[in-house]
């Protein structure tokens, strides 16, 4: 599995680093996510769908890869 | 096993809201039928876009897909679009169509959201739908003499939006100041600022008398000439196809801290009035990450048996951008007690507010702030920490 961010998307609201802090974090100067883990497994993966789905601007994909 | 009672699901909302729902009850392992009601004939798309980037003209309407063709069909969904409830049967468990149809749910989910306010007495344009916002859009052009009626959220990034076109814009709204009542004066006289600085003409303190062939009477007796109005006044909740079902109503539909509204019945997103046991009161958020966490949660509570039901008690969020300054909050602001400047630039062009409620921190605000910074303000909210220590985590964060 492979997250990508869609950074224009991306507003910067930091509820993909509340829902899975090991994976994702945020620029300091925009707040734009970063992804930190871009093939996450194992305990990782619910975290990672959970912010998926609370994102508030459907910036997160994931891909089967 | 209540997954088993849980069987059909009947989800009334294809917006946020009512999506999460539906992919997290797949995601839980809900196997049985869901059916998608949405009033629109589009697919779920992102609202927050249509009063920013879509109306700008910087993205165009697929952009605002939330989930690509692929993955909606993944959900395998009994989707039913252009297409509303009309009743509700919590006895007989049923939801009548605007088709005529009479679906039987062993759980009902109403994510039927909110619709513009109205002003009597003024056809303008307002901003819910995708077809709302592009129908506006194809009227701004520079030069075009634009009313807007309200200086919330929506009003003010609509006045930026069209400012940013080239168009004459007049923002018109009865308080003092913009968003001052909800999140306080050095916020609204920023915010009032930040438009004059960019040619808006805000007239604060006045509400609208009449309107007449392309003229607004005002009722300080002053009167603006516009090509075309645009109405921002807050929002109704959709509840009324409930009326007579035997559901609580009072602006929105009322829930427990579970977020059920009756035995098999449920609600999520902006139309629900939900008790957030984090802040002790009852609410109702029409925020657009409320939505997917609120629509989240109950796909759990609902395949849940009732002894592992949780409580749902976030920490609200919104953000808002106008002429490229971003206005972010975490927390519960209406209702605050005091609200405090806590930090701010020499000239106020960015600043940080924290609203107490009682003795505790209930909520922030920054604009202008990098956003990873207002993030370490979450946790505080959400340990509802003492309004005295304020000082101390102030100078931490």
């Amino acid at each position: 599995m492979k997250v990508i961010v869609d950074e224009p998307k991306c507003v910067a609201s930091g509820q993909c680093v509340f829902a899975a802090p090991d994976v994702f974090d945020q620029r300091d100067d925009d707040g734009v996510a970063i992804v930190l883990v871009e093939e996450p497994t194992g305990e990782m993966v619910p975290g990672v769908r959970e912010a998926v789905a609370v994102c508030p601007a459907a910036a997160i994909r994931l891909t089967q890869e | 096993m209540s997954q088993r009672a849980a069987q059909r699901v009947v989800v009334v909302g294809a917006s946020a809201a009512g999506l999460a729902t539906v992919e997290a009850l797949r995601a839980a392992g809900h196997t049985g039928q869901i059916t998608l009601v949405g009033e629109e004939a589009h697919t779920p798309y992102d609202r927050p876009p249509l009063s920013k980037h879509l109306l700008s003209g910087d993205w165009e309407p697929d952009r605002l897909a939330l989930r690509p063709d692929d993955a909606l069909n993944a959900l395998d969904l009994d989707l039913r679009l252009a297409t509303t409830a009309v009743a509700a049967d919590i006895t007989a468990h049923t939801v009548t169509l605007s088709d005529g149809a009479v679906l039987d749910y062993d759980a009902l989910v109403i994510a039927t959201g909110v619709r513009p306010r109205p002003l009597p007495g003024v056809d303008g344009h307002v901003i819910r739908t995708l077809d709302d916002a592009l129908q506006l859009r194809s009227r701004l052009r520079p030069g075009t003499r634009v009313a807007v009626v309200g200086a919330g959220f929506l009003g003010a990034e609509t006045a930026a939006v069209a400012r940013s076109l080239g168009c004459r814009v007049t923002l018109v709204e009865p308080a003092p100041a913009p968003l001052s009542q909800a999140l306080g004066d050095a916020v609204g006289n920023l915010v009032a600022d930040l438009h004059r600085a960019h040619g808006v003409d805000l007239r604060t303190g006045v509400g609208v008398v009449s309107t007449s062939d392309g003229s607004l009477a005002l009722s300080d007796g002053s009167s603006v000439e516009a090509d075309l109005v645009v109405v921002a006044i807050g929002s109704l909740p959709n509840t009324e196809w409930l009326t007579g079902s035997g559901l609580t109503l009072a602006d929105g539909v009322v829930c427990d801290h579970f977020c059920q509204a009756a035995p098999g019945v449920w609600a999520a997103g902006d139309v629900a009035r939900w008790h957030n046991p984090l802040f002790d009161t009852t609410m109702r958020i029409e925020h657009r990450t409320n939505a997917a966490e609120q629509g989240t949660h109950v796909a759990r509570n609902l395949l849940a048996r009732p002894e592992d039901r949780r409580r749902f008690a976030p920490v609200p969020y919104f953000w808002s951008d106008q002429y490229g300054i971003r206005l972010q909050a975490y927390g519960y602001l209406r209702d605050h007690d005091e609200a405090v400047l806590l930090d701010a630039d020499a000239d106020i062009r960015r600043l940080l507010m924290g609203y107490r409620r009682g003795e505790r921190l209930v909520g922030v605000l920054g604009v202008g702030l990098p956003p990873r910074q207002l993030r370490g303000w979450r946790a505080a909210i959400a340990g509802a920490m003492d309004w005295a220590e304020i000082g101390a985590v102030s100078d931490a964060v």
